[in-house]
């Protein structure tokens, strides 16, 4: 269980987690989505110790991340950020057993060998394992830092817009290894999401944020709603459904017209058409 | 024949057998070789009384293998610490630090108070000046968001001037004699070398890397980023303050002994890089430590026997140390 309570974060003036409490059992895919800059981000680097709390407190399993010795939460807790950069020369294969650090210290095991092994295998990795990973494809290395976070065996995974920069094929694909850590292997996912859509199709509970806060918190059918969307996002967004599951159809909306601001931009208009008589 | 190594390496790793790849075979190459340059130095037209020759030798060697050891560890760790492998120790000015400290401590108690000083404690003090400056540097190069590369590169030779500059201006008004004593302490020159402070500093040296050694596995985590250190449960904060203590360590020894010694450590530090074909510290540093030992003692060698000591060995490396940094700079702003 993922417990947080009071979690604040500043930097300067400006305050972009506001005393944030959400408890996260065990078990599942929680999607956090929302605008950018809500602070979701920040929120999981915290709950992952990579970013220190102003206030508040955060609990995994009862451990308090921010006084837990490292070596002790790396066997509970894995995150995974957006910016996947590796300094030095690596090939996937060690990049995966680097993933056995928190048990092996360096020093790999038969065990440790063992679970590389699975861990290329179950993101489909095998016959990439040798390839350097600054030569594969954006999708290619997502799923070699998946395979990264797998082998660490934790049971909280926390994943930051791992979808990004992906197209299609990948970042559905992607999704659902996600999706089969959390049902074939019971790991607690906590993954932050762009697309809505993914959450509704993938996710068993949806926290959205705003503003630093939390706006709303319930299962895919109740957040993904048109009155939801429009709180959390500033949008009117068409929902439909689609095999059962509601699907938001935002990108249709750059080219409707939309009354508002139809209305505002009206008036110059006429008043070009009245010169021309 | 590669299919083949590779295969071999392999069953070599299913019998949980150490791999002995390329990163080894480096380091067994570089070890005879480092042996082969020393023996050639200690014996070459050996004339006179053996025993002052071989001690006087010997004291030489020592002092450039320490120096060799220490500058490419503090470059190694300093490289690994902040994921990029072109700032040096020396580029941010630490040799240039240390030089200011005794520079001062002449001009204020005058060289006389200075040298008579125990060697120890002189040292003691020294060095725990220079742990100050890496702690301030710790909040320099880690304490804010912002870590850019050539915004660093260009904080360290400015500090690394400013300490030059202060040097120069105490050395202008000290007094003449006074100012000859120091030179003679401060400017890197591999043929005389004190012999007690040759025994402190192998011993900080050796306790060093005895301390270090258990990080080594770490620190291969934190070289693939600091995010993923702390992922995979490394304490980085920690981790990153002792690295920079124990640079602090190293540069005292290797200025101490020989004053500074500029683009020593790039130079060996990435040619280890290029040459194990590895970041693994279970190699680089000691690679690295042994191509700067090869390149003092025979680069000495050669100079003493074939040039008769016409030019400064630290001339020679500086200036090689320094296209390479150009070559270097290029190279990462042309990704």
């Amino acid at each position: 269980m993922i417990e947080l309570s009071g979690v604040t974060k500043r930097y300067g003036p400006n305050t972009v987690v506001n005393s944030v409490s959400l408890t996260i059992p065990g078990g599942g895919v929680n999607a956090l989505v929302g605008p950018n800059g809500a602070g979701k981000s920040t929120l999981l680097s915290m709950i992952g110790r990579l970013l220190p709390l102003d206030e508040g407190e955060i609990r995994v399993d009862g451990l308090d991340v921010s006084r837990t010795a490292g070596n002790v939460l790396a066997k509970k807790l894995s995150i995974l950020r957006q910016e996947n950069q590796v300094a030095v020369r690596l090939t996937v294969k060690e990049l995966v057993e680097f993933g056995r650090f928190p048990h092996s210290q360096g020093r790999l095991t038969a065990e440790d060998s063992r679970h590389v092994e699975e861990a290329i295998e179950f993101l489909e990795l095998t016959e990439l394992s040798g390839r350097p990973i600054n030569r594969l494809s954006g999708g290619q290395r997502q799923r070699a830092f998946i395979a990264m976070v797998l082998c660490q065996d934790t049971d909280y995974v926390l994943l930051d817009e791992p979808l990004n920069n992906l197209d299609m094929r990948h970042a559905s694909q992607t999704m659902g290894v996600i999706r089969r850590l959390a049902t074939e292997l019971n790991k607690t996912i906590v993954i932050v999401l762009h697309d809505v859509n993914f959450a509704s199709y993938h996710a068993d509970r949806v926290v959205a944020m705003k503003d630093g806060a939390i706006v709303a918190d319930g299962a895919p059918g109740e957040i993904i709603t048109g009155p939801s969307l429009t709180e959390i996002y500033d949008l009117e967004v068409p929902v439909h459904s689609y095999a059962d599951r509601p699907v938001a159809a935002y990108f249709a909306i750059g080219s409707r017209p939309v009354p508002n601001r139809n209305a505002n931009h009206r008036p110059p208009t006429k008043a070009v058409l009245a010169t021309d008589h | 024949m590669l299919v083949d190594r590779r295969r071999l390496a392999q069953v070599a790793n299913v019998r949980g057998m150490p791999e002995f790849g390329r990163p080894a075979l480096v380091l067994l190459l570089l070890g005879i070789l480092l042996a082969m340059v020393t023996a050639l130095f200690m014996t070459y037209d050996l004339k006179g009384s053996l025993a002052f020759a071989l001690e006087l030798r010997g004291r030489k060697v020592g002092g450039m293998l320490l120096v060799g050891f220490a500058v490419a560890y503090s470059s190694v760790l300093l490289h690994t610490i902040t994921n990029n492998r072109i700032l040096t120790p020396s580029l941010m000015g630490f040799d240039a630090l240390f030089v200011l400290i005794q520079t001062s401590a002449a001009f204020l108690f005058g060289t006389l108070a200075f040298l008579s000083l125990d060697v120890r404690l002189r040292f003691g003090i020294e060095v725990g000046i220079m742990l100050a400056f890496a702690a301030i540097l710790y909040r320099l190069l880690f304490g804010g968001e912002n870590r850019d590369l050539f915004l660093l590169v260009l904080a360290g030779i400015i500090t690394g001037t400013v300490f030059t500059s202060l040097t120069a201006l105490i050395m202008r008004v000290l007094d003449p004699n006074e100012f000859l004593t120091l030179q003679d302490l401060l400017f890197a020159n591999f043929s005389t070398v004190n012999r007690d402070l040759l025994l402190v500093s192998a011993a900080a040296v050796v306790v060093i890397f005895v301390v270090t050694r258990p990080l080594l596995p770490q620190l291969d985590a934190v070289a693939i980023g600091r995010e993923h250190a702390i992922n995979l449960g490394v304490n980085h904060r920690v981790l990153v303050r002792q690295c920079l203590a124990a640079i602090a360590v190293l540069v005292s020894v290797s200025t101490a002994l020989v004053g500074p010694v500029a683009f020593l450590g790039l130079l060996v530090s990435n040619m280890a890089y290029q040459l194990t074909g590895t970041f693994r510290h279970r190699y680089t540093p000691a690679a690295a430590g042994m191509i700067g030992a090869i390149a003092l003692i025979g680069g000495q060698f050669l100079l003493q026997e074939l040039f008769a000591s016409v030019v400064r060995l630290s001339v020679i490396i500086s200036f090689i140390g320094g296209i390479y940094f150009i070559l270097l700079l290029l190279k990462e702003a042309g990704r």
